[in-house]
């Protein structure tokens, strides 16, 4: 197929890609920015980020979440830390290597150009943060102290304990608050992006509508920036914020804007084992951990003993024996797809969904208080939520949901498929391949917001001519009649299944049908299940209250009507992609040891999804992925 | 902190189902009267989180036609700081440094009664229910709760070595979700507790220097105009704080303000 999809990659070596590019951009001179008015959507690091740094430079910028303040988005709940290639430890560490890291991590699904730049600003990043006041750890000579994470054999991951995400949102969230005192920044909180208005095929605004009220507003402007984070709650049960949703992004799909790679999810290695029916977020327990907690179950089936009881010899250190080099550090998708199988085995702990992981070693090796100055807040966390002690037995743990790799297609300049709508962070597609590698979102968040998109935005205001647009123009109107009437229709249906129950149903199906491992028979079924759902969802959801009242079920209800486009969407994709890379793996397609195979041949691209007007029927298209300096090889951490 | 379990097999299997009765402030909106209303909840799993019991209550109220409990809420694991209520008078609930979303029904008992009401300040008002308006904290922090720097231009982060200990110190008022517990649980509804852990966050590191003085006045000066009241050393704000954030911060920012002035 003929592809539509241009990713503006720059010529040249690829080291001097983003340089070349930075100067050949169009600028928009500093008096002449306050013409522009751009609208932040989300306000965790990419958008918080990216809020601060164009308001500073001189742009008119209307940012809007729909938490309370802009200090809660989920970014704040990254735990482990951040990366970037200062290599301060003088182990080996660069700008390349820290690349090839993230595309080899990545299982060679990443457009090369994007990730070394990624890697190329992350030591910017660093340098801001501190310079911002973020209480990074330190050593006891003062210089910046690092840690290991999954995937790297370099220790590059700078943290605050274990609350990194907290204290880089709240650097964030601090420069964006200094901008609003300044007014250079117009804060909506508890504003909710229900659509995006394009004008002459360009993004030109969208319409909110405010939480508190229900007031449907709208809000024009010169470039719209999405930076609504990702779309884990399909699942239902993840590691998500409860309010994290897909309802941004898909409403720009269906308005223009290509869904990449949807069906690329991380599954997270280590969070707290599912509890029960009633339970409505799962707990993740930061990779870092994996730096002192070895990972096992018992080598005999069905071994019920206490673990303090099962002697070294008859336990399975699982990772450590399959991966010596990378050990309990493997990536991801290795991680978790290792612990599913050895709980299908019948070798899972607790109630059978579980493995250890186990801190007596560390703990034996540097002592207790060591280990809580490490992690102390997470072994807290586990605690209160398990009443067990990690101390003194091991964490109970299973791969939970956590991120999406998908997300709306980008170029370069990480502009979508609509001119004028760029899409920052999780919301894109464009770094992480089909695995990201951890401590590498909070990363990506902050080199869009601050270092890519002050430059992607200017030549693109600089290089197109823009009429004057206003909110009264007749496709604004539309979009807000279209936002009320299914607002109406939402809370028209007056059925008897509430919009929680039909959020739970659907993250069965995706979970069972499209979780760690997937397969033909089964995407079938979830591709007529999630179907199915949909229309008996629109015949018997019962939505309570009223449209012009603070009304959460009213808002649950949208974002459960949008995941159940979406989830159809996220199976058709893992179904057509007829390999295994990363996270999506595919029973069919696996190596002889179990691992991920892929087919370079047929599936080295990116797809990229148009809406043609009906769920489901979106057309396919592809981004041919092009490899210049590094060579597609089997991942091996062994 | 809850018992010490050394059995592998998980808590989860010692799961207990209580019977509970609610006492819940109902509040349409801010303009109107609010009132306690009494729910009766069965088979609450001592494994949910108070929040989801929230939840199992919302669902019950919709199937039976009646209007859901609104509360706020999102992370779900102690970090974002959108939820909180006072629960049997306690801001955030029974437990020890701990949010709401993390307190578990394990903490109460068959047969209990538990009150949940909103955050009461004047500078929080109601919206619905338990969910209060809390921009008031954004509007402290814009009053100066940062270090004025743009974005580039910010030299090696490892230029200015930052001893263990101040950074450490940061760190710990750093961690400050802006929950507004300390408020809800101060007689004065002051937010000292709030204002004191950014202050101290910054004085703490050399970054923080350049501002200190007019950092200071212009955050108090924002948080008296906005109605929250003043510190007369109770000390709830302390005892309530799910990241026990110290009252030694207050005395810092006293010092502070102090040395602003002079």
């Amino acid at each position: 197929m003929a592809t539509v999809l241009d990713s503006k990659v720059p010529s040249g070596p690829l080291g001097e890609k983003w340089e070349k590019h930075k100067f050949e951009s169009k600028l928009v001179n500093p008096a002449n920015r306050r013409k522009f008015s751009v609208i932040v959507v989300g306000t965790g690091l990419a958008g918080a980020s990216a809020a601060a740094t164009l308001g500073d430079m001189g742009y008119k910028v209307k940012a809007f979440c729909f938490q309370d303040s802009p200090r809660r988005a989920h970014s704040i709940a990254a735990q482990g830390g951040i990366n970037a290639a200062k290599n301060y430890r003088n182990d080996g560490d660069s700008i390349y290597r820290l690349f090839y890291d993230t595309i080899k991590g990545g299982d060679y699904r990443a457009r090369e150009a994007n990730v070394h730049r990624l890697a190329q600003v992350s030591v910017n990043i660093i340098d801001q943060c501190v310079a911002q006041g973020v209480p990074f750890a330190r050593e006891y000579g003062g210089l910046l102290d690092n840690r290991s994470f999954g995937g790297a054999q370099v220790s590059r991951t700078f943290y605050a304990r274990g609350q990194t995400g907290q204290q880089l949102l709240l650097g964030a969230y601090s420069a964006l608050a200094r901008q609003i005192h300044l007014k250079n920044v117009e804060m909506h909180t508890r504003s909710e992006m229900l659509d995006l208005v394009v004008v002459n095929g360009k993004a030109r605004g969208i319409i909110t509508r405010d939480l508190t009220t229900g007031k449907v507003e709208r809000h024009a402007a010169d470039a719209v920036l999405l930076c609504t984070g990702g779309y884990g709650n399909v699942f239902f049960l993840s590691t998500n914020a409860q309010g994290c949703n897909v309802t941004a992004t898909w409403r720009a799909h269906r308005k223009g804007a290509f869904m990449a790679n949807p069906c690329y999810t991380q599954i997270h290695p280590t969070c707290i084992p599912v509890h029960g029916e009633d339970q409505s977020k799962l707990t993740l327990m930061s990779e870092s951990l994996r730096n002192d907690g070895r990972v096992w179950v018992p080598k005999a089936k069905g071994d019920k003993r206490r673990p303090e009881d099962i002697p070294e010899a008859e336990r399975d250190y699982f990772l450590e024996r399959k991966y010596p080099a990378f050990g309990n550090l493997v990536p991801r998708d290795i991680a978790s797809r290792n612990a599913k199988e050895v709980c299908d085995e019948g070798r899972g702990v607790g109630e059978g969904q579980a493995v250890y992981m186990d801190f007596s070693h560390a703990i034996q090796r540097v002592g207790e208080n060591v280990i809580r100055d490490r992690y102390g807040n997470l072994f807290d966390m586990y605690e209160k939520i398990t009443a067990e002690n990690p101390y003194k037995t091991p964490m109970q743990i299973y791969p939970a949901v956590h991120y999406t790799m998908g997300g709306l297609w980008v170029d370069y300049n990480l502009q979508s498929t609509i001119p004028g709508l760029f899409v920052l962070g999780e919301a894109n597609f464009s770094d992480h391949g089909a695995n990201r590698l951890g401590a590498s979102a909070l990363m990506q968040g902050l080199a869009d917001g601050y270092f890519v998109i002050p430059y992607t935005l200017g030549n693109y205001l600089g290089g197109t001519k823009l009429d004057p647009v206003d909110a009264n123009a007749p496709e604004f109107a539309a979009a807000e009649n279209d936002v009320n009437e299914r607002v109406g229709k939402l809370l028209s249906v007056k059925g008897n299944k509430t919009p929680l129950q039909f959020h739970k149903e659907l993250g069965k199906i995706m979970w069972n049908e499209c979780g760690m491992a997937r397969n033909k028979a089964g995407l079938e079924k979830a591709l007529k299940a999630i179907p199915a759902l949909r229309e008996e969802f629109w015949n018997t959801v019962k939505v309570s209250g009223e449209a012009g009242e603070f009304n959460q079920q009213l808002e649950r209800a949208g974002r459960v009507a949008d995941f159940l486009e979406f989830g159809e969407l996220f199976a058709k994709d893992a179904l057509i992609r007829e390999e295994s890379c990363g996270g999506h793996f595919r029973e069919e397609h696996q190596t002889e040891e179990g691992e991920a195979k892929r087919d370079d041949e047929n599936f080295a691209h990116v797809a990229a999804y148009e809406w043609t007007g009906k769920s489901g029927e979106q057309t396919r298209h592809v981004e041919q992925l092009v490899f210049e300096n590094v060579k597609l090889t089997q991942r091996s951490y062994k | 902190m809850g018992s010490i379990v050394t059995n592998g097999s998980p808590t989860h299997g010692h799961s207990k189902m209580l019977n509970l009765t609610l006492q819940v402030w109902r509040q349409k909106n801010a303009n109107t009267k609010g009132r306690m209303e009494e729910y009766k909840l069965k088979g609450v799993s001592t494994d949910m989180s108070f929040l989801e019991m929230l939840d199992m209550l919302n669902e019950q109220l919709i199937k039976d036609g009646k209007d859901p409990v609104a509360f706020d809420h999102d992370c779900r694991e102690g970090i974002c700081g959108m939820c909180g209520a006072v629960v049997n008078g306690y801001a955030h609930g029974p437990d020890e440094a701990t949010t709401l979303c993390q307190t578990h029904m394990r903490s109460f008992s068959d047969g209990d009664t538990i009150t949940i009401e909103p955050w009461r300040a004047k500078a929080f008002p109601v919206i619905k229910d338990l969910a209060v308006d809390r921009t008031s904290f954004d509007r402290i922090i814009q009053a100066g709760g940062y270090v004025s720097i743009g974005t580039g231009g910010a030299p090696d982060g490892n230029a200015i070595p930052i001893p263990k200990e101040s950074a450490d110190k940061a760190m710990d008022a750093a961690q400050c979700i802006g929950c507004g517990a300390c408020v809800a649980a101060c007689p004065n509804a002051s937010a000292m507790l709030f204002v004191s852990a950014k202050v101290s966050h910054l004085a703490n590191l050399p970054q923080g220097q350049v501002e200190r003085r007019e950092r200071t006045m212009n955050m108090v000066r924002a948080m008296d105009e906005l109605g929250f009241g003043n510190c007369t050393n109770h000390g709830e704000c302390e005892a309530v704080c799910p990241k026990e954030i110290k009252m030694e911060n207050i005395a810092l920012l006293n010092r502070e303000y102090f040395k602003a002035l002079v």
